[in-house]
């Protein structure tokens, strides 16, 4: 069984919580430029979006680059050989999503590594708007809410 | 650890900064933020400044948990001498802004003297410039964090600034950071503005880290537990935001009405946290869009609205259709209730121009109750106002004076000035609601002793964040007292006061004491700070930040006569509800807290006092 992250923007505050927990996980202080998951925000719908790697199972960022520093962890996760990267940064022109980053202050490249199976940003959030669940099943709280709508007009009234 | 360890000071006189290291004795005994940029400011400059003039300074400061993740932990405050009030000033903001100073390697910026034309700084991590702010000189708020962010084409750049309000001299002009929230009270933006600064734009990368952040890990994830768990932070502010007040502290009969002359509102309801929850007959919609937090922050009080689009301010002027910042219970009060104004959209319209401006809701919805009541008595006309019909109720005169007041222009300009200088202007002083030149908030001093006293004794003017006895009175926080009883007040409100100093001083937020004591707050510092803080010592801070302050004020020309409330709370009795009959028994509370604090009967912190604090 693989997990994913799973990201429902509607109980997201903004509050950046994930961020903090993200960056002083890798080493990193808290630093939000240095966070693998970043949020959005749209203040004029009062929506705030959480973003990051989705790792995907045809990784463009794998593909691309030149010294085969990314690699598939136990979790399914794409992480990054910092001994075999050169900060090259073709993976990030490779992302179509954006989600793999340059760090200055390192000369490699960062994304989301899942934390080893534990990610820190889900234990950080206080709304639960990211949740780490079995990647088959991401979509079905949100087919129940759907199916409690859809039937909702077939039931009988008290 | 905690602290950057250096602060920018900026002489915009000279157009020039330079950094120096922060001084690290004066931050063992203030910590940060209020405290420590107290200390510097009344060690800079000379209590009887004008604080317009080029001699006054005006810091903008963040506490060593600013920028962390313990919850809350993203808050700077603006210290500088107040031009409502002439005493010690200072504001709290929320939002982002105090995150990327702090990750931008600063704990405080320090501005002095006065530029010739109008700059903005721009704060690039370790890179400081004063650029020319001439193409935003007029611009509001909102529009010059736009312009700023467009111009240097970086939309993660954080933006504090003043608007035309500030500009022009609006006496309760604020300083608004990511567009809503404010340093928002005694006028520190009127002190920005005279010194010709109109903006701060900071972008910050370098991080920020603590003594021990596996310790800090486990400190920070108790106390976000604390806060989820309790039924305040965890349910009733996310929910309805500080709005949650209106019912309750209209049903405790001490909600001001009508500039003080009622205290309960009959409208209350509908301006209510629980109204913005109602869908609306135009679309079905409800005013509150969203509920938002601020940086770190896992309380989320803050509401987002939206304005009915069929509704008369707003219908032919799309730009406010947009949600943004709602009414929090001081606005909805201050706008609502003290104007006698009921109507919800009405004063989320106002309150919308008070962030897009950047002028002080509060003081501004109470300076304009006192006009409405020197216009119902004939004090003044519609010669005066301009033709303006200022009666008690009238949604219509509060968003034409809201928006003229934004702007200083017309009789605007006279609501500018703030109660106090507009009632003596009409030979009214005794209508004027506040203390030391600043208007009261939403809590009426009669229904509810303590905070009476607590407003009468504020060192920023009349204020409910400088001890905020509400909490024990009315919410029963952390146990309950009587709210018609002054017994046992002045040890409270002393005990509110210190704690609240500490808190200010750290890079939280306050509204985590709903929750969160010291005790709770200790351990987070302890694991962030070099040193060792306990409870007792974060105590003994805030009761020396509150001494520093209260001298401040005396070296300003303040007495113990400045320690009371206007006639109205002392003779007049509530009129209604459970406090009907009373009057504010400050001449009872105030010897004992006078006593309590080491201060000789007038008022001053005496010999052995200032000896305890080192001041």
């Amino acid at each position: 069984m693989q997990n994913s992250l799973h990201i429902n923007p509607d109980s997201c505050t903004g509050c950046h919580q994930c961020v903090l927990a993200c960056s002083d996980r890798h080493g990193d202080d808290f630093s939000p430029i240095k966070s693998r998951i970043q949020i959005f925000r749209f203040e004029d719908e009062g929506r705030y979006v959480p973003y990051t790697c989705t790792q995907c199972e045809e990784a463009w960022c794998q593909k691309a680059c030149p010294t085969n520093a990314i690699s598939v962890d136990g979790n399914g996760a794409l992480i990054v050989s910092d001994a075999q990267c050169v900060g090259c940064k073709v993976c990030t022109i490779a992302c179509p999503f954006g989600t793999i980053n340059y760090n200055a202050d390192t000369g490699k490249v960062i994304k989301c590594d899942l934390c080893g199976g534990a990610p820190a940003c889900v234990e950080a959030c206080p709304t639960d708007a990211i949740t780490f669940v079995n990647s088959s099943t991401t979509g079905f709280d949100k087919m129940r809410k759907w199916a409690a709508k859809t039937d909702a007009g077939s039931q009988p009234s008290a | 650890m905690a602290w950057a360890g250096k602060l920018l000071r900026v002489n915009l006189t000279k157009g020039k900064c330079k950094s120096e290291p922060l001084n690290m004795d004066w931050a063992n005994e203030y910590l940060g933020q209020r405290g420590l940029a107290t200390k510097y400011l009344a060690e800079e400059i000379d209590a009887k400044v004008d604080p317009l003039s080029a001699d006054n300074k005006l810091i903008m400061a963040t506490g060593p948990l600013t920028g962390t993740s313990a919850s809350t932990g993203g808050r700077y405050s603006v210290i500088t001498k107040g031009e409502l009030t002439g005493a010690i000033a200072c504001s709290n903001s929320g939002g982002f802004f105090g995150n990327e100073m702090k990750n931008a390697g600063w704990d405080m910026i320090i501005f002095e003297g006065k530029s010739k034309k109008p700059v903005y700084l721009y704060l690039q991590d370790n890179n400081a410039e004063l650029i020319d702010a001439g193409e935003f000189w007029g611009a509001s708020c909102w529009d010059t964090e736009d312009g700023i962010k467009a111009k240097h084409g970086d939309q993660f750049i954080r933006v504090a600034s003043i608007g035309v309000s500030g500009e022009k001299g609006v006496k309760y002009a604020c300083i608004i950071n990511d567009m809503d929230r404010a340093a928002g009270r005694s006028g520190v933006g009127t002190v920005m503005g005279s010194k010709n600064l109109k903006a701060v734009a900071i972008r910050g990368t370098i991080g920020v880290s603590v003594k021990d952040s596996e310790t800090f890990a486990s400190a920070v994830s108790a106390g976000k537990q604390v806060l989820a768990d309790n039924p305040v932070t965890g349910q009733g502010l996310p929910t309805y935001g500080t709005q949650v007040l209106m019912n309750v502290i209209n049903e405790v009969g001490a909600l001001p009405t009508r500039n003080h002359k009622d205290v309960q509102f009959e409208g209350a309801h509908d301006i209510s946290g629980e109204a913005m929850h109602e869908p609306r007959k135009s679309d079905g919609k409800p005013n509150l869009v969203s509920n938002a937090a601020c940086f770190a922050c896992t309380i989320a009080c803050q509401r987002v609205s939206s304005i009915d689009r069929t509704h008369y301010t707003v219908v032919e002027r799309p730009e406010y259709h947009k949600a943004s910042g709602g009414l929090e219970y001081e606005a909805a009060w201050s706008l609502g209730a003290a104007t006698g104004v009921n109507d919800l959209d009405a004063l989320t319209f106002a309150n919308f121009l008070c962030n897009e401006h950047g002028i002080d809701p509060i003081t501004f919805g109470a300076t304009l109750a006192a006009a409405m009541e020197m216009y119902e008595t004939g004090v003044i006309d519609d010669k005066i106002t301009g033709g303006i019909k200022l009666n008690f109720g009238s949604a219509e005169a509060l968003t034409t004076t809201v928006e003229l007041t934004c702007k200083a222009e017309g009789f605007g300009a006279e609501l500018g000035l703030g109660s106090k200088r507009l009632c003596e202007k009409y030979g009214k002083p005794e209508l004027s609601m506040g203390v030391k030149g600043q208007e009261f908030p939403a809590y009426d001093g009669r229904g509810i002793q303590g905070i009476g006293l607590a407003y009468a004794t504020s060192n920023r003017g009349a204020c409910h964040l400088r001890g905020y006895t509400i909490a024990s009175e009315v919410l029963g926080i952390p146990e309950k007292t009587d709210p018609l009883e002054t017994d046992g007040k002045a040890g409270l409100v002393k005990a509110f006061q210190d704690a609240t100093a500490a808190f200010d001083s750290a890079g939280i937020c306050i509204f985590t004491s709903f929750a969160w004591t010291l005790e709770d707050v200790a351990p987070q510092l302890d694991a962030a700070c070099d040193g060792a803080w306990s409870t007792e010592r974060l105590l003994e801070i805030g009761e020396r930040i509150w001494n520093l302050e209260r001298q401040f004020n005396l070296d300003a020309g303040f007495t113990g006569k400045d320690d009371t409330l206007p006639k109205r709370l002392l003779k007049d009795a509530a009129n209604s509800g459970p406090a009907k009959g009373k009057v504010a028994g400050i001449s009872k509370m105030l010897p004992e807290y006078y006593e309590l604090r080491g201060w000789s009967k007038h008022g001053v912190p005496t010999k052995e006092t200032r000896a305890r604090f080192g001041i």
